[in-house]
This record gives C-alpha cells, structure tokens and sequence, in this order.
C-alpha cells in the first residue's frame, strides 16, 4: 500500500471488472489479501513453483490461496473466473497436467512442479484456439463470465472422450464415443446463467468434427 | 479460512503421526469438499498435511481375485479402470452417477469416504446443528427435510451421507484398509467404516486421532448384472433423492441404498426375498420419516422396482 501508482492500477482494474461481470458474477476480483500483521497467528508463506501456459513460475504464497486466486491476483491471469468459488459453477475450470479441475477448490501450495493451462494458454486473440473460434462462430456465451471455463472444459471434454473414459450417459461402458448427449452430460460442472447451452453444444460439436 | 500450516507427507505412517503430532490437523488429499468447508469455516483445521504423494494412486489386483484401491486413486480414474469397468460395473456407474467431470478429476477414494452431509443445516452456520457444534440441536427436524435421511436416523440428526461410490463399494462388501501413527494397518468390513448418527453425529466414522486411509479392497468380482439407478432433482451433478445399486445374478441379489440414511444403506436380509415389494417393505422397516421427506419411501419401492425390471429383463 506503499505505492500509490499500484493502488490506482488495482482500483482501476477492481472497478472495470465489476462493470463488466456484475450482472453475472456474485463474487469480483479481489484484492490480494492485506500484509498480515506478525503475530501468533501468522502463517509463513511458502514457495512454490509451478508452469502455467509454458511459463516457470515461482511465487511465494499464504498457504490458503487457491490456484485460482493464485493466477488471477498473483500472476494476474484473470481470465478464469471467480463465480460461486465453491466448485459449483465451473467458472474457475482449467487444465492441471491433462485434466481439468475447479481451480477454486484447491491449494496453490499443493501444485508444486505441476502444469496448468489457462484460457489465455489455449489461444490469444490474433491465434485463437479451435474452441475459442468455435465458440464465436456459434455464439456460445452472451455475458462470457463463464465462457473462459466452459471453453477450458470443453476442450478437455473432448479429450476425455478420446481416451475412453465413460461417463453417466455411456450406454456399454467398454465403448465410449462422441454424441450431443455426451457432451451434455460431461459438461455439467459448468454453469452458464445466460443459458448459452445449445450453441455451446454446436461449438463442440464442430471441433469434434473438425 | 482460518489460518493454516500445511506439510507434504512423505508416508502413510509420517502423515498418520503428524495428525497425532498437531492438534487440529486434518488430511488433504483432493480438497473438493474440505476446502469447500473451510472457506465457510465450518471445517478450522490449523494444520493441512498433504497426502497426495505418498503412492497410494494405483489399482492393483490382488491375491485371491479381488482388487486394491489406491486411497487417492481419482473417482474419474477408478470409474475408468477397464477392471472396474468389466468385473465391478456398479462402481463404476455409481462414480459416473455423483459430482461433476471436475470434481471426479479430483476427488480421491478415500476422501469420497470421508466427505461430510450436504445437509442446508450443517451449511448454515447460523443454524444449530449437532453434528457442526455437538449439543446445540437440530434444525433440520422439523425444518426443510425435503432431501435428509429416513432409515437409522436419531432425535440428533436426520443427515444423508452423500456420496453415491461408498454406496456400490457397500455392496461390493468393500474393505478399508488404513494405518495408525504407530503403524499398524488394518481392514476395516464396509458395513462398520459409517456409523449411524445416535447422541454422537459428529463423529462419522469409526476412524481413530490420525488413522490414515490407505486403500479399499474389493472381493473377488461376484460377476451377473450390474446396476445403479440415482434418482435426483436434476438429470446431473446433484445429489441424491434416492439411488439404487443392485447386483443381480444366478441364485443371489444385493442390494445398497443411497440418499436414506447416515452412511450407505443395506438390509442383507431383504436379499433372499425375490417380489419387490417384500424387498422394500424389510429395506424400509424402521423408516422414520418428516412430512417432507416421506415421499422417500414411495421413490424407493419405485426405484428398486424398476432396478429390479431392469436387472431381470
């Protein structure tokens, strides 16, 4: 709080992003927890070190901080998102050595030497991955809060089918292929408020054919 | 959440002694459901001890056909070990049947044992409710019961065990092998890892200070037709209302029941019956419901009805 050009840049950043999500988002960015006082109750940070989108990083961490607020506050990835933080929106979904996770409900700390990929990992503006593409040619969002997660698990989804793995929806659970229903049930763990699900199905389904 | 210190166990025994080492230490292997808790600060622990590498993620058959279950295998990985799939197909189903592709790339074995009740009065920390803070009642009897227990509950709590995988691995006669801090190992038989709620709902399992799971075996496959029927408010990712699992093949039947009860419900001696309706009435003897959750009862004889028509068709 020393510097007050860092406490602009944060107010500034803070404010644009309750424009453009508190429509959908019940929880904003935060800001980085306070500097703790020292006392009895302080917990010492720890290192870790951990690749996210190709990149070595070593951060040093309260170990209470998620791997999400971790890669929005710390490393200021701020395109997975911060919904419910309780595993219940899928929002905050990305890619830990092949397979996606709720990023909300898990420890920073307990990621040491682990590979994350993000939504700004699968592809940039000027290089869109194939689902994001597919996802604008088929409108698969309309706020785009959740849009980051839905795009992070969908790509994993398809991978997931792939490599065999059943699911709820799997008639002969020794035979697994691509249908709509598939996707429909394997995408459950991702919420969308302005019930962009068709069009998010008809994203999928293209990559899927591509 | 409350402050925490947080180590990476370098074994079972190292992590078991630690828990005993730190007074309000807990295990962290998935997280799913216990950060969950602490960010509400229903769960305070002061210490975390990371059991995620300790090797215990394999799946092993073992001597006399049965099968071993690594403690952190991932329900996503269990669900689709080919063993699993083929000989155990009720595990399976029951895995595929609970959270969400996220959660089960996640959560582990043991921690799907060890997860606490969904009940909205354990959640509410508002509310009194005996199993968060013994002793200062129970506000799901006689509040929204609608999804809360009917079989074995207590004037102390009328909370479900969740989990939808712990209700096959009843069937499967399961057992839980854990280690103390002394490093002793033993194996605990499935029916007796759940306790029922009693004066004492907050205590879950018959799980000792720093017992540390380290495996679920499974007795030799039983093999005939395998089926799990969950029957829930939505068509995926929520718990319960009522589910079925049932095996079915040449002279023998078990059944195992989810969303009933304080751990996953079996009545073994419903299982030579063969009408349907016999069979619910000896699993619901004893039921005790609220006006909300009495249509329970009527879900299960339906359930188990159609489970039946399904797995003698």
């Amino acid at each position: 709080m020393n510097d007050p050009d860092e406490v602009t840049r944060r107010t500034v950043l803070a404010g644009s992003a309750a424009a453009a999500g508190l429509a959908a988002a019940p929880v904003i960015a935060k800001e980085p927890l306070p500097v703790q006082k020292a006392s009895a109750r302080m917990t010492p940070k720890m290192q870790v070190a951990l690749t996210v989108n190709g990149a070595h990083q070593i951060l040093e961490l309260d170990p209470r901080v998620t791997l999400l607020d971790a890669l929005r506050e710390h490393l200021r990835l701020t395109g997975s998102k911060k919904g419910c933080d309780h595993g219940q929106c899928g929002a905050c979904t990305v890619i830990v050595n092949g397979r996606r996770i709720n990023s909300c409900l898990t420890l920073a700390v307990m990621h040491e030497g682990d590979e994350i990929t993000t939504i700004e990992g699968l592809g940039s503006p000027d290089n869109l991955h194939p689902m994001q593409a597919a996802f604008v040619k088929h409108d698969g969002f309309q706020c785009g809060y959740c849009t980051p997660g839905q795009i992070c698990s969908s790509v994993a989804v398809l991978g997931e089918i792939k490599d065999g793995i059943p699911s709820h929806v799997t008639e002969d659970l020794m035979h697994v292929a691509y249908s709509d229903a598939e996707v429909r049930e394997r995408m459950s763990g991702n919420i969308c408020r302005c019930a962009a699900y068709p069009n998010i199905i008809a994203a999928i389904r293209e990559v899927h054919e591509a | 959440m409350r402050p925490f210190t947080y180590e990476r166990a370098t074994s079972a025994q190292a992590a078991a002694q630690a828990a005993v080492a730190h007074p309000g230490a807990k295990f962290i292997a998935g997280g799913t459901n216990l950060l969950d808790l602490m960010k509400l600060q229903i769960e305070t622990p002061t210490h975390l001890i990371d059991v995620n590498h300790l090797g215990l993620d394999r799946i092993e058959k073992i001597d006399g056909g049965g099968l071993r279950i690594g403690a952190h295998v991932r329900n996503t990985d269990l669900a689709a070990d080919r063993i699993v799939r083929k000989d155990y197909a009720v595990l399976s189903r029951a895995l595929l049947a609970g959270a969400s592709g996220q959660l089960r790339n996640k959560a582990t074995t043991a921690g799907n044992l060890l997860q606490r009740t969904r009940c909205p009065y354990f959640y509410d920390t508002s509310k009194p409710c005996n199993k968060r803070k013994p002793g200062s009642g129970c506000a799901a009897i006689g509040g929204f019961s609608r999804n809360l227990a009917i079989m074995g509950v207590s004037e102390a709590c009328i909370a479900t065990h969740p989990s939808d995988m712990a209700v096959a691995m009843r069937l499967l006669d399961a057992v839980v092998e854990t280690v103390s801090p002394q490093g002793e190992t033993r194996g605990i038989p499935f029916a007796q890892f759940h306790r029922l709620p009693g004066d004492t709902p907050h205590i879950e399992t018959v799980l000792q200070p720093g017992e540390l799971i380290t495996g679920v075996t499974l007795p030799k496959p039983l093999g005939g037709r395998h089926v799990y029927r969950k029957v829930r408010d939505r068509a995926s990712y929520a718990f319960a209302n009522v589910s079925v699992a049932a095996v079915i093949g040449d002279g023998f039947q078990r059944f195992a029941f989810g969303g009933l009860a304080h751990k996953p419900w079996r009545a073994e001696a419903a299982e030579g019956l063969s009408d349907a309706s016999a069979i619910a009435d000896a699993v619901l003897s004893g039921a005790k419901t609220t006006p909300l959750n009495a249509f329970k009862t009527t879900l299960t004889r339906r359930t188990l009805g159609a489970v039946l028509r399904e797995a003698r068709a």
